[in-house]
This record gives C-alpha cells, structure tokens and sequence, in this order.
C-alpha cells in the first residue's frame, strides 16, 4: 500500500459498555440534534434561540405549561411501554397509532352506550374494551408474523392507515353527533365517563395508570419467568428454541399486551381529556412513541422521563405555531433525535482508536 | 361497466401506481444491496415538497424534478451513513427518516400550501402508438414522468441481471463477505445505491406534487412510501415484478375514485383503506408461497457489514 503513513480509524467493539457512558452518550447526542436543527432553522430564516425558548418556555416555563406537557406525556408513556415490549423481543410493532385509536373508539362507543352506570363500572368497562381492541388490533400482525413469518413492520403500519378510516367511518357516520353543528365528532361523553382530573389541571388519572404500568412492566420484565423469555427470545432466537422456548406463542402474546398498553392509552385520551372521539385525536403520538421507546432503551422507568419531555417538545410546537413557526418543525427535531442517538450509539458499542 | 370504462380505469391504474412503482423500483436498487430503507414515505414526501418548491421558483419541470431526486437523496445519504459507515439499526433509522422527512416537508412546504403548481406535467400522447386502441390509450397517453418509469424498468432490470455491475450489487447484497474479499467495494457500492434509491424515492414524491395532484399537501403521499416496501417484497426484489404490484394498487385507487363518482353506495372510508387491507392480504399470501423456497430476498438483508466479522 502506498498510503502508509494515512491514519487509520480503528472501531473496537466494547465487551460491555458501562452505563454512565450510554446515558452520556444519548445526552450529548440529543444536544448535538438540536445544535444540527438550530443550524438548519438559522439557514431557513428563523431564529433558532427564539424557537427553543418559545418551545421549552411553554413546555416547561410556568405550571400551567408543564401540566399540558404531562397530559401529553400520558398517551405517550402508554403507547412506548407497550412498543418496548415487542421491540425488547425484536417484533417491530410499529402500529401503536392504531392500536391507540381503536382502544379510543371502543372506549367511546362502551360511554356513549351505557350513559347511566355509575363512574366506576363504566371507567373501567371503557379501560376493558380499550385494551381488548387494541390488542386484537394487534393481533393481526401478531398472527401473520408467528405463524407465517409475515413482516409486521409492514402489516403494523397498514393497520394504522386502517384504523383512521375507520374511526373517520364512525365518526362521520354512526357515532357522529345528532344534535351537534357538521364537526365529526361523538357527542360529549356523560361526566360519569371521564377520568378525574388534579385539581385545575386537565392532568388526569391516567398518569397514575401509566406509573403503575411502568412498575408492573418493569417486574415483568426483569423479575418474572415470561419476561425472561422475551429477553432471551429477543437476543437469539435459536437460543430460545434449543432451551425449549414457545416463539410463536410468545410473539402473540407480546404483541396483543403492547396492542393493549396502547389501546388504553387512546381510552385515557378520549375519557381524560377530550370526552369525545374526534378524528383528531392522535396527530402521530404512535409514531413518537417509538422514538421514546428507542431513546428510552426499552426502560418502563425511563420512558417515564423520555415522554415527559417528548410530551413537552409535542406542546412546544403548538406553541410556536401562533409564533408563525411550522408546527411541523417538532417532528422534524423528532426525527433528528433520534438519527442522532441512533449514530451516536457507535460511541457506546464501540471504542475508537486512531492510529498511525 | 362498459368496456370503454374498463379502460379508463386501467390507464388511471397506471396514473396512480406511477408514484409507487418509481418508489418500488429505488428500494429493489438499495435492497438488492443489502441496506433496507424504510424511509420510502419521508424521501418521497421530501421528494415531493422539493419538487413543488422548485417548480415554483423556475417554471421548470427538468429541474423540479432533478431537486427532488437530490431532496431524496440527501436523505438516503443520512440512512447510509447512520446505517452503514455507523452500523447502527436500519429498521429504525428507516423509521427515524420518515418522522424526520415528514416533519421536515410540512416545515420546507409551509408557506406553499394551497398555491397551485405553476408548471405541471402535461399529458402527451405519443405519435403513433397513443393512436393504437386499446393499447394505446392504456399505456401511451400519460404524462413524460411515467415513459420515464417505463424506460427505467428495462433499464434497471437489464442493469441488475445483465451487467458486471449488477452481479456486483446483487453478490453486495447476498454474500458481503465474498464480494469484498473479490475486490467489490462493499461500503462505496452500498452508499451508492442507497442514494439512488431515496433519488428514484424523492421523483416518485416530485410526480405527486407535479403531476398527479399538481399542488403542496401536508403528509400527501399518505402511505405511498409504505405501501412501495410492501410492494418489493410482492415484486420477489425484481424490477420488472413490480410493475404489476404498482398498477394493481394503482388500479384499487383509481376505482375507489370512480366508484365514488358514479355513486356507488360504499362509504368512501372503506374504499381509502382498501390499498392497505390489500397490502396486508396479498404479502400473507405471497410470504407463505415464498417461505421455504428462498426466492428473491437478499441473504444479507437488514445486516450491516462489519469486515472484522466477515
């Protein structure tokens, strides 16, 4: 060769990577997603500083704002525990929108059918039906990926567009509001059918389902026999086999409990915030999740943090709309997040070396 | 339905399933390589805003059409590197470029929306050919983006299973190892057809914003990207398969639209998610009959190369 002198990069794979440089790494890589946005923000004529301080001042600037960042957060931390779950065991459930807005209509339809049982009853009949839609839902792919390898990441998705049309079917058609204006849109459920919120605060008691389910996962996960399997299914499936492990019915399994956790996330939102089913009840929330779930590392306890502050970038980028800044400038830092954390991840798995 | 109906519908088959077929026919490339690229839906929204922009700054279609291949591009360009030269997940970065690119076209196409195209693309008949019935009004009265798409079918088909250099992009995608230990330049020849993949994504973007709904619509490739991976797979990774997938959905849309006109009493809703109900039906199918026999994936699929562990 003739370029002897040239240096070389030299990747060394690390045997195991200490936790302080992960959590370091993810940090420096979110900062470093934003520092590449401000840079493109500034070319495109805005102010970037402005954006940010717009965008975390009313996420996090005053309680009022932090109260609306939670409320978001809550779908969020729902629709993440139930896709770190199929991904932990490598299923690429990528149909949380779905599952969310179909545990949202079967809610709906349990509070607009029942409108004279008591709160408690019907609360929880709406979180039964929620979570039983959302996991049939899931089921489909679920089904298609165990029994006949089908790719779920394909299948997941074409249900979410599935799904739009058919809450747009109820909501235009049978659900719609008779006594309402044109807007498609149910009518309001009865008090009985909402979840209590905090004091002035439209935060409600989801937020406590999604602790609770943060705990219970996170036993799941590392205390309980099943969530050993999913571990082991997911870093070798031969392992899993020759140990005597059931795949296929694990992969069900898995996929209706992360269809459930999601579907029960769209029945917080319909009966926690909105009280209604409008088709504008989840603008892409399914899709955030995933990037919660992935900067999360799969971690209950982490992804309680991550979506709170997804939840507020989601609320900051109402906020800058009326600052005649694109809403959609919050996806695209979405995006750019999770590019960063993905390539930056080469730092955590791998040592680098120059040399001459 | 009368017969001259059955050929409206099966040129409006083509008008529609164009945008997906240009799609379908970037994945095969970058697929064929070995990288999976998921963000089909953000390089063709990408593709399509650019386009717009484009058009709308110099009234012309060559160059519109040009800068959303680039728009493409630069995006597979990012997928490459995070996934090849950085080794990281393709599933999700392909996930990370399509948020990123839908995000990035609502933010780009902001100030377009509800413009019309100031220059669009015309349909031209061809002489001769368009004057042949049946044939003719099927597939030689369409606009110059889907000749295009036609060339390319042969052009990409010959190039994949004809040339020194298909055998070397084919042998990338199968054996890495083996390909790089015969000189074949495994990283160069990946970077390579990733970008002209997300290039071939961002004109299938430009022909929805220039041709088939000449204007700037928020997310208005609706699953398109999507439903072009779901397509490679039906198409067994060749070219010349994925024709038919693509009229097939085209054909689906264009019937729900004409459905609809003559008043057919089926609710629009279900008309819309037929395309996606479809997908999920057909790749079933054509999973199980292509299970055990190995046809047409790329052994080394989805896998990022590492010399070390060749």
């Amino acid at each position: 060769m003739s370029n002897q002198n040239k240096r070389k990069i030299i990747l060394e794979k690390r045997l195991q990577t200490p936790k302080w440089i992960g959590l370091l790494v993810t940090v420096v890589s979110v900062f470093a997603a934003l520092i590449f946005s401000s840079v493109f923000l500034q070319m495109t004529g805005q102010n970037p500083f402005e954006v940010y301080r717009v965008m975390f001042k009313s996420a996090f600037g005053s309680s009022y704002g932090f109260s609306e960042t939670l409320v978001k957060a809550i779908p969020l931390m729902m629709a993440s525990f139930g896709i770190a779950m199929a991904f932990k065991m490598v299923i690429w459930n990528i149909g949380a929108e779905g599952q969310l807005l179909l545990g949202a209509l079967a809610a709906s339809v349990i509070a607009l059918s029942f409108p004279n049982l008591p709160s408690i009853p019907l609360i929880v009949l709406m979180m039964i039906a929620a979570m039983i839609a959302g996991g049939l839902w899931a089921l489909i792919p679920g089904l298609a990926k165990s029994y006949w390898n089908v790719n779920e990441v394909i299948t997941s998705l074409m249900l979410n567009y599935v799904a739009i049309n058919i809450i747009d079917y109820f909501v235009y058609g049978p659900l719609k509001n008779p006594y309402g204006s044109n807007f498609p849109e149910t009518e309001t459920f009865v008090r009985n059918a909402w979840l209590p919120t905090f004091a002035s605060t439209r935060v409600h008691l989801g937020i406590i389902f999604a602790l609770l389910t943060a705990i219970i996962l996170y036993f799941v996960l590392n205390k309980t026999r099943w969530g050993y399997e999913v571990k082991v299914i997911g870093e070798s499936r031969n392992v899993a086999r020759y140990s005597g492990m059931d795949i296929k019915k694990n992969i069900i399994l898995v996929m209706m409990v992360s269809g459930a956790l999601a579907g029960l996330g769209g029945m917080t939102e319909v009966s926690g915030v909105v009280h209604k089913l409008d088709p504008h009840l989840s603008i892409g929330l399914g899709y955030s999740a995933i990037i919660v779930a992935w900067l999360s590392k799969l971690n209950p306890f982490v992804i309680v943090v991550v979506s709170i502050l997804f939840g507020g970038l989601i609320n900051g980028g109402f906020s800058i709309q009326m600052h005649g800044i694109p809403a959609a400038t919050a996806t695209m830092l979405q995006g750019a997040i999770l590019f960063f954390v993905l390539g930056g991840d080469i730092f955590a798995r791998y040592k680098i070396r120059i040399i001459k | 339905m009368t017969f001259n109906m059955l050929i409206a519908i099966l040129a409006a088959a083509i008008t529609s399933g164009t945008p997906i077929l240009f799609a379908a026919l970037g994945e095969i490339v970058t697929e064929k390589s070995g990288v999976q690229n998921l963000g089909l839906e953000g390089m063709m929204l990408v593709g399509a805003v650019s386009g717009f922009m484009m058009g709308y700054l110099t009234h012309n279609l060559f160059l519109a059409v040009l800068v959303a291949a680039l728009g493409g591009g630069i995006l597979a360009l990012i997928h490459s590197f995070i996934t090849i030269t950085l080794k990281a997940n393709q599933v999700v970065s392909g996930l990370a470029l399509t948020i990123f690119g839908t995000g990035l076209s609502g933010y780009l196409g902001k100030p377009y929306i509800g413009m019309p195209a100031p220059v669009k693309f015309e349909i031209v008949p061809i002489p001769i050919l368009s004057k042949i019935p049946v044939i003719g009004t099927i597939f030689f009265n369409h606009n110059l983006l889907v000749y295009f798409s036609y060339i390319l079918i042969f052009v990409l088909w010959f190039y994949i299973y004809r040339t020194r250099q298909g055998l070397n992009l084919r042998a990338t995608g199968e054996n890495p190892g083996a390909a790089d230990s015969l000189g074949v330049n495994v990283f160069r020849l990946r970077y390579l057809y990733t970008v002209i993949g997300g290039m071939l994504a961002g004109i299938g973007g430009a022909y929805l914003s220039l041709a088939s709904a000449p204007s700037w619509v928020e997310n208005m490739s609706g699953g398109r990207g999507w439903l072009a991976v779901a397509l490679v797979i039906f198409a067994v990774w060749n070219p010349a398969r994925a024709v038919f997938g693509a009229y097939l959905f085209g054909g689906v849309e264009a019937l729900g639209y004409r459905m609809q006109a003559i008043g057919v009493t089926v609710s629009p809703f279900f008309l819309n998610m037929m395309p996606y109900l479809l997908t999920i039906i057909v790749l079933i199918i054509v999973t199980i009959n292509t299970q055990h026999k190995h046809i047409g994936e790329p052994e080394a699929l989805g896998k990022s190369y590492d010399r070390e562990e060749r």
